[in-house]
């Protein structure tokens, strides 16, 4: 028996819809483009009909259906029109569309004003992959022959600092801690401190995940940003917002609320070597303007690679 | 955009007026309107379709009732279909019946696993087990770290080992040590705590079958986010085919995720979500229940989690007593009013009440107008009705001017206050009085309340 809202009723055995929808998933599998001739080539002519189904293709890959809608809606008009001629016409279009939304952001690439140390924070969801990034993205700087310097004020997970050690260790970057528990802001203060001392180029702040609805744990996060503020003028001159790529709708609160808080400059969007095609951030980059900055594609240490739009545009149709 | 669902569908039944049956014409908008709140709610497109088809099969043809609008007859068929899907409550896992039981936990990388192992070994010791603690996972940083800090929180038992090579042998061997120590340690029930990986990485979908093999495990449980899009019908279905899951685990609902990838991933892997983790505390663990999640997934609220606080929390016969007269409006008095405000005060804020409430039909705007109340004016109301006589208490007409003055003063409030106070009470014994008419009551039978 089941208790619902309106009153209790007997469990229904469905073993047959299981089936069909294993049925289904497989079908997902196949490529996006695969699925883009199937539907274009039902008829010769690109209709309406087309469309809907195209816009199918766009949720799957999380765009979501505001954004789903603002780009189809504008094809859907020439296809009325009968302007679009063919399959490829079609796709272009579709990318042009989404090229366009991506690349129009605030977007600056990470330089380095001299002087003072870059300061760049990371923040994010529980899982997001802030850690790993961070290291990914310290490799990246040494390798352009900068010195970094990296603080734990992740000081709540377990082991969380032991983890940004290791990272610290694979790419011979120091790592600036407190005891678990203890305070991020002074972490932060002491890193600051350091860094400006020796003259790092540059500082990236692990910062400990949290649901951006916790409000508390939000106002942590302005709290450090004022602490940063203190110590280096116009820090943190970064604050990257770290998402899987594997996250839905709830993505753009994400960014809304942690943008808010700790006023986001750009994205890292992780996990891309999966199956999920992180088409979220179109939506975000739609509403908030915030440009990704960098693709994860892995666990290792050489896995980050620069947002590049018209890569990302082309990998959601392949 | 759909916390009002139900004002949407309230609208697209507008035209539906004096027609006696629901057919596919006349649901069309409706149909259109729960498909976008699914998706958005990122249920996978496919299970979407799948989902209306069946939707709009239950609804076409029946009869259009009197006792609920229609819009509110199709969130019925809605809901009861989803739940239908979701299964029903299932926090229990499979003992073996010559301990220890083994349960192999799996997933893809940040979904919350080794918090998830903890969780479940601080709620097996609850339940008087002896659970035992290790990780196999040798690849990620300070992992095994990890798992070994959440132990000594909840002063679990763990089985350390050592690492040498981070290999799937040295991941066998960790697997079958433990295993041993269980037995040797008198452990009734294994938890492994396994490496992210991607259900596209197949050698580590190797490793995970190797260690089915090795384990052979009485629990599978997939770990998954609430946050999920679309792709999590890839990532399940993939890790059931190579692995037969027994189980799933939704994490982090305590966020703001409307958790459609619950209603994904139990079709197509067909098992029971056994547990949603919502919190990062180690007890942070709930039994899963279906009704709930539609709720959320629908933008409706959580109904039925505040009707269990408030069962939990309030004496129920004065409850059931104070609702009567609240009904009937006559007889509800300050003395009534105040235990009232105790009541809700031991069931927590205002708003975290509120916030359970749905967002729509009779609730709407309360959670707006939660935002706004005052928690120290409860203070100050219940302060006022204090300073009232016994017999003031039950005959509020005979509080005057003098008497007024005299309560402010014992209240440490104005008399502006009292004066307000009295006037609101009066307000709401009228709001009570109206809520009793039977058409009111009739409205809120379609919603029937278990237990309440
Ligand atoms: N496959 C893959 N895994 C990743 C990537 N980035 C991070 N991870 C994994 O995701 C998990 C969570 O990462 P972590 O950095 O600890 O997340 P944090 O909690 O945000 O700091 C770990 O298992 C990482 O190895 C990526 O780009 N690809
Ligand atoms: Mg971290």
């Amino acid at each position: 028996m089941i208790q619902t809202l309106f009153g209790s009723l007997d469990e229904e055995k469905k073993p047959s819809f299981v089936e069909l929808m294993k049925e289904a998933v497989s079908r997902t599998r196949e490529s996006l483009s695969e699925r883009l001739e199937d539907v274009v080539s039902i008829g010769k002519e690109i209709d309406r009909s087309t469309l809907d189904d195209l816009e199918a293709i766009l949720i799957s890959a999380d765009l979501g259906m505001a954004t789903t809608e603002e780009v189809l809606q504008k094809l859907r008009h020439k296809a009325d029109r009968k302007q679009i001629r063919d399959i490829s016409e079609l796709k272009k279009l579709i990318k042009a569309e989404l090229f366009a939304i991506l690349t129009t952001t605030g977007s600056r690439p990470i330089t380095k004003v001299n002087g003072t140390p870059e300061v760049i924070m990371v923040v994010g969801v529980n899982g997001a992959g802030k850690t790993t990034s961070i290291g990914k993205l310290a490799q990246t700087f040494r390798s352009q022959g900068k010195t970094v310097l990296l603080c734990a004020a992740d000081t709540f997970r377990a082991a969380a600092i032991e983890q940004l050690e290791i990272w610290g260790q694979r790419t011979g970057t120091e790592v600036i801690k407190t005891k678990p528990g203890g305070d991020p802001s002074a972490v932060l203060f002491d890193a600051l401190q350091s860094a400006t001392a020796r003259g790092t180029d540059y500082v990236i702040v692990d910062t400990a995940g949290r649901l951006h609805t916790k409000q508390n744990l939000m106002l942590e996060l302005e709290k450090m940003k004022r602490t940063a503020q203190r110590i280096v003028p116009g820090a943190p001159h970064e604050t990257l917002l770290v998402m899987d790529a594997t996250t839905g709708q709830n993505g753009l609160q994400q960014a809304r609320q942690f943008t808010q808080s700790a006023g986001v400059t750009g994205i890292v969007l992780t996990k891309l070597d999966g199956t999920a095609k992180g088409g979220v951030v179109v939506a975000i980059t739609r509403e908030l303007g915030l440009p990704v900055r960098f693709v994860g594609v892995g666990e290792k240490v050489g896995d980050l690679l620069p947002f590049d739009a018209h890569d990302f545009v082309e990998s959601l149709f392949n | 955009m759909f916390e009002n669902l139900h004002e949407k569908l309230q609208r697209a039944f507008k035209s539906l007026r004096g027609q006696a049956v629901l057919t596919e014409e006349n649901i069309a908008e409706a149909m259109k309107q729960i498909r976008l709140a699914l998706l958005e709610a990122d249920v996978n497109f496919k299970v979407v379709k799948d989902l209306i088809d069946r939707i709009q099969a239950k609804a076409v043809g029946q009869e259009v009732l009197t006792a609920l609008s229609p819009g509110e007859q199709v969130i019925k068929i809605v809901r009861d279909e989803l739940v239908i899907t979701l299964g029903q409550d299932t926090a229990k896992l499979k003992f073996a019946s010559q301990p220890p039981t083994v349960v192999l936990m799996a997933g893809l990388q940040g979904s919350g696993k080794t918090t998830t192992s903890g969780k479940l070994a601080n709620w097996l010791k609850n339940g008087g087990h002896r659970p035992l603690l290790v990780s196999v996972d040798v690849y990620r940083p300070a992992a095994r770290e990890q798992l070994k800090v959440v132990a000594n929180a909840i002063k679990a038992n763990i089985y350390e080992g050592t690492v040498g090579e981070a290999n799937t042998a040295t991941v066998e061997r960790l697997a079958k040590e433990a295993r041993r120590e269980a037995i040797n340690s008198g452990c009734d029930v294994l938890i492994v705590d396994t490496a992210g990986r991607l259900h596209i990485d197949e050698q580590l979908m190797d490793e995970m079958q190797s260690l089915k093999k090795l384990l052979n495990p009485q629990e599978i449980l997939f770990v998954a986010d609430a946050m999920t899009g679309q792709d999590a019908v890839n990532s399940a279905d993939e890790f059931h085919k190579k692995l037969t899951l027994t189980g799933v685990v939704l994490t982090k609902m305590d966020g703001d995720a409307r958790g459609g990838a619950a209603l994904s991933i139990r079709q197509v892997t067909g098992q029971p979500i056994k547990f949603i983790g919502v919190g990062e505390k180690y007890d942070a663990l709930e039994p899963f229940h279906p009704d709930r999640i539609v709720g959320r997934i629908l933008g409706m609220g959580d109904i039925l989690s505040l009707i269990e606080k408030a069962e939990s929390q309030i004496d129920k016969k004065k409850a059931q007593e104070l609702a009567n007269k609240a009904l009937t409006g006559d007889g509800f008095s300050l003395e009534d009013f105040r235990d009232q405000l105790r009541q809700v005060r031991k069931m927590g804020s205002l708003q975290s009440i509120i916030g359970m409430l749905p967002s729509v039909g009779a609730f709407q705007g309360l959670q707006k107008a939660a935002d706004k109340v005052d928690e120290s004016q409860i203070n100050r109301v219940e302060a006022i009705i204090n300073s009232m006589t016994g017999y003031e208490r039950n005959h509020h007409e005979s509080i005057n001017g003098s008497r007024r003055k005299r309560i402010a003063r014992g209240s440490g409030t104005t008399v502006q206050e009292v004066n307000n106070l009295l006037r609101q009470y009066a307000q709401m014994r009228k709001m009570f009085k109206q809520m009793g008419k039977p058409s009111f009551a009739r409205r809120m039978a379609g919603m029937k309340f278990p237990g309440m």
